[in-house]
């Protein structure tokens, strides 16, 4: 069966740390950085990105649109 | 693999709609507002409709919609929304019209209009954010804050014996003749959010085949206005929006299902 991989890119500049992706990731993907962005707020990055199955439940839940989502399929 | 060899255009599965523009929302971080905008113009984008599509701004958090849906919008006073999309439908009837509207525009200073567009059954598409609260102002009581609720006018919870009940705008819409489909959805999970954009759609149909008013209130979450953090804010709402707010389909073509 065809494995599947997953990776989401984050609009650092633009995310508010809201954690409302965290819940959402059935692999427990994200995780708020401890770095800020521009505007002070720990922005969503990708702690266990091999873990990443590309189902977009974040992106679809981020209130603020900043999540991009890819996925491949490798043999 | 690389996630640089993943991150590649080809490979792109979910993005941003660009029928949302790139200025910053002014909400609050995990405020449900961002979520409906963007799935509304999901379904717009989607149904290839964004040049016959003009929205109707509240007054309210989202009263700068106008400047995140990147579609022809205007700004109503405050409650007035319905009013100005039934002249607006009426004089452009094969524009797409929608209205979008929290609760204390809709339910408290616009319950008249919102009553009377309903029962006149505009051919529109009303969307109503409810979070039960007036989430710009600073947090004040709302129609639809709940028995018990603590906001900033009612600093000890809603007392029902001197303050009234919430006020079920949905079911009372439902009731109206005029109304052709009434739901209630929520954005908070991913679920959710899914299921709330196929009502958004089915609304749009709905204004498509010109049968009627479609209504959709999202239940949603104030973090800033019911002080808590974004996450418990979406499980408090789970917890005690819901019972009182219920979930569902309350009217679908034109029948009560409820």
């Amino acid at each position: 069966m065809a494995k599947i991989i997953g990776a989401i890119e984050v609009d650092v500049e633009k995310c508010k740390g809201c954690g409302v992706c965290i819940p959402a990731c059935p692999t427990d993907v994200i995780l708020l950085a401890k770095k800020v962005n521009g505007k002070g707020y720990h922005y969503a990055y990708m702690e266990n990105p091999e873990a990443c199955i590309g189902c977009t439940n974040c992106a679809v839940v981020c209130p603020d649109g900043v999540i991009s989502v890819y996925k491949v399929k490798v043999a | 693999m690389d996630i640089k060899e993943i991150i590649k255009p080809e490979n792109l599965v979910y993005k941003k709609t660009e029928l949302m523009t790139d200025a910053p929302l002014s909400y609050c971080p995990g405020c449900g507002h961002g979520t409906a905008h963007r799935i509304t113009m999901e379904v717009v984008e989607e149904m290839g409709i964004w040049e016959d599509t003009i929205g109707v701004a509240p007054v309210g958090c989202s009263v700068l919609a106008y400047d995140f849906m990147n579609i022809d919008m205007t700004q109503a006073a405050h409650g007035r929304a319905p009013a100005v999309a039934t002249g607006i439908k009426r004089v452009w009837p094969e524009k797409y019209v929608f209205t979008y509207q929290g609760d204390g525009d809709l339910a408290a200073i616009g319950g008249n209009e919102t009553l009377h567009a309903c029962n006149r059954g505009e051919n529109i598409v009303i969307i109503f954010i409810n979070n039960g609260i007036y989430g710009m102002t600073g947090g004040q009581m709302a129609p639809t804050t709940l028995p018990g609720m603590k906001s900033s006018t009612s600093p000890y919870g809603r007392v029902i014996e001197t303050m009234g009940h919430p006020l079920k705008m949905t079911e009372l819409i439902a009731q109206l003749p005029g109304t052709y489909f009434v739901t209630r959805q929520a954005v908070h999970t991913a679920a959710a959010v899914r299921k709330t954009k196929k009502a958004i759609r089915k609304a749009f149909e709905i204004q498509k085949e010109k049968k009627g008013l479609a209504f959709i209130e999202i239940v949603s979450n104030c973090n800033s206005g019911w002080k808590m953090n974004p996450v418990d804010a979406n499980n408090w709402m789970v917890d005690n929006m819901f019972p009182y707010f219920p979930l569902g389909d309350i009217k679908v073509d034109g029948e009560l299902v409820k």
